[in-house]
């Protein structure tokens, strides 16, 4: 037996990456064709537009109060009325776009990666590994989510970041677990044996062969999670835990709107709208890409 | 599907301990950071140097902290929740009234998102892709997408100012307050035990609307996952044979679909029922309903650690009780499972 040169049996390069990537794209390409899924796409596009141009298309400031103009209907000149303190609720609402997609994406930014991290060393090791990090996450799943943010959003005083890290702290374990079913079904699959008998390392194995594999099923499971994250973001600013006054943010403000709502309905109703849109959206492209990945689902 | 041995059924059991120690410890370190000072809301922010420290010895608060937490833990194991800084009440009688309020409420609701939702997800398995499945999709699409504190305040719009179908906030006309002796604390069993029939309806149509406005989301989980079931089961060889040798559509249904999904279905309910829990915590805010909620968040906003830790404890303890009915619903409703573990 000859010594061979290190060099030579390397393993050889990742096409996981690239296969993931092709999954998302075709997700997208199919999107296209499926009505309302595409019809979902287009009201969070809207949404996020909106978000982003807020300071430019909202027709008043969000928070200057007009005390000539307190609690008016919707009008021509205010399309969803004017609150308590005589603000643009429509403006208000634009300008609450963004800290609901500021919300959800940051508490996304934080669950996608611990989750798959935490599923895929799981599912990978396996063994004693994956029992103890299973528990956690049965353990954290068995937690009532809306009462514990509650709790932690007390201990840490109320605000927008206590909230995302409340949310945060509770809502990884679905991610984890879908995560770790992927990497169980991936890591037995040729490709990985292949490099495996390559002599790629386990860290190899695990970050570029098997957790990019498990990515665009991660990235659905997040999306049907933006529409819970969106109502409970909502539901802690409406118990007064979230993002504080003035902030223009949803659910308070259908807290503040409820004091006069038999009279002046428009307060508390417009903002419901909003957060009604923008979680029927979510709901809508995670449920079309979730039937666009499932291998059973053929639309021929 | 699961298998439960005896020995996976003492594992699932040491989980659930487990996971009770870990909300006590949870909740404990909320109570410890929470920005209040808990000796200064009794004694009092002027109150001299003196009375402060005894207090804080009473409360135990000088104690090492790995002690407090035991102490803690012993005061739990009796049922000695500490005193709610609220209500001036120990948390425990607070509770004890506010919960029966909280189960009124979601049990009602239970019962109505079963009862809508099973048969909406039957029909709209059996009848795939026509009016009924499209009409069982978008009601559980909206009923996922709403928020729930959002929907009560549209239904007291509809039907309490606008129609006056229903009682307004609050779970009686205060003049029908105090009228029924408290026995179960729910007031539609109490009143029915006084045979105070006035009452009864009173309190029914207090709770109609905030029951049938909680239930919706519920509802929708269990049309979505009970049609899921259904497809399932329809695509079985049985389901095919049972047809093929002339079983009527409506026994396939009830002797044969309906028993094999019965199992998954308790599942989904007992799960459902505590989300319901959960999801009166907003509600019973928006109807000023004097539950375990409302406590919670009142207690919230005056930084009662007492309060808010125990009122924690006791939705994540019914919370995790019913996660883990559910998991062993399986072994017992089971017949597969049942030999598989014998």
């Amino acid at each position: 037996m000859t010594e061979m040169p290190v060099e030579t049996v390397r393993a050889p390069r990742s096409a996981a990456a690239f296969r993931a990537i092709g999954t998302l794209f075709r997700i997208g390409r199919e999107m296209t064709r499926e009505p309302l899924g595409f019809a979902g796409c287009i009201v969070l596009a809207i949404i996020i537009i909106v978000a982003a141009l807020a300071s430019v298309i909202a027709p008043y400031p969000p928070n200057v109060q007009s005390l000539g103009e307190v609690l008016q209907p919707p009008s021509w000149a205010h399309w969803a009325g004017t609150d308590e303190f005589g603000r643009d609720i429509l403006s208000r609402l634009m300008f609450g776009a963004q800290i609901t997609i500021r919300t959800v994406f940051s508490v996304c930014i934080i669950i996608g990666p611990i989750g798959l991290a935490i599923g895929v060393i799981a599912g990978f090791f396996g063994g004693r590994i994956d029992a103890v990090l299973m528990r956690a996450t049965d353990i954290v799943l068995s937690f009532p989510a809306l009462v514990l943010a509650l709790g932690f959003a007390a201990a840490m005083g109320a605000g927008l970041n206590t909230a995302v890290i409340a949310i945060s702290l509770t809502s990884w374990p679905p991610i984890a677990r879908l995560a770790r079913a992927e990497a169980l079904v991936v890591r037995r699959t040729d490709y990985v044996a292949a490099a495996r008998l390559y002599g790629a390392s386990r860290m190899r194995l695990l970050f570029l062969y098997i957790a990019p594999m498990c990515i665009p099923s991660v990235i659905v499971r997040l999306t049907l999670n933006m529409a819970t994250i969106t109502l409970t973001a909502a539901s802690l600013g409406f118990l007064g835990l979230g993002a504080q006054p003035p902030a223009p943010e949803w659910g308070a403000m259908i807290a503040s709107g409820r004091k006069f709502m038999l009279d002046y309905w428009w307060v508390a109703v417009m903002p419901g709208i909003a957060i009604l849109l923008t979680s029927l959206a979510f709901n809508i492209i995670g449920d079309a890409m979730r039937d666009i990945l499932d291998p059973r689902y053929d639309r021929s | 599907m699961k298998h439960f041995s005896p020995s996976q059924l003492g594992k699932r059991l040491a989980q659930l301990v487990l996971s009770l120690f870990i909300l006590l410890a949870v909740t404990f370190v909320i109570g410890r950071v929470l920005p209040t000072d808990p000796v200064g809301s009794i004694v009092g922010e002027l109150a001299d140097p003196a009375a402060y420290a005894a207090m804080r010895e009473r409360l135990g608060l000088n104690l090492p902290v790995y002690e407090q937490f035991f102490v803690y833990l012993w005061n739990l194991l009796h049922g000695d929740l500490g005193m709610a800084a609220l209500t001036g009440n120990p948390v425990s009688s607070d509770l004890a009234q506010a919960f029966p309020a909280t189960m009124e409420l979601a049990t009602l609701a239970i019962f109505i998102s079963a009862f809508v939702g099973v048969p909406l997800g039957l029909a709209a398995a059996l009848f795939r892709d026509t009016w009924i499945d499209q009409t069982a999709r978008v009601v559980s699409l909206v009923g996922h997408s709403i928020p729930v504190f959002w929907l009560g305040i549209i239904g007291l719009l509809i039907f309490y100012a606008g129609l006056g179908w229903v009682g307004g906030p609050g779970r009686l006309d205060v003049y029908y307050e105090g009228l029924v002796p408290s026995v179960t604390g729910m007031l539609l069993v109490d009143s029915l035990l006084a045979g105070e029939k006035e009452i009864f309806f009173n309190a029914l149509s207090h709770i109609a609307l905030p029951a049938f406005m909680l239930a919706y989301s519920a509802m929708a989980y269990i049309t979505r996952m009970t049609r899921s079931f259904t497809l399932e089961q329809l695509g079985q060889d049985y389901v095919i044979a049972a047809r093929a040798k002339g079983v009527s559509p409506r026994r396939t249904l009830f002797r044969h679909i309906l028993p094999n999904i019965a199992v998954q279905l308790v599942t989904v309910l007992a799960i459902s029922y505590g989300a319901l829990l959960e999801g009166a915590v907003v509600t019973e805010i928006v109807f000023s309903w004097p539950g375990i909620g409302q406590y919670m968040t009142s207690a919230l906003l005056i930084g009662d650690v007492n309060a808010v830790t125990a009122t924690t404890i006791v939705i994540g303890i019914v919370f995790m009780l019913l996660n883990f009915l559910s998991d062993i619903a399986y072994a017992v409703l089971d017949p597969r499972t049942r030999e598989a573990t014998s």
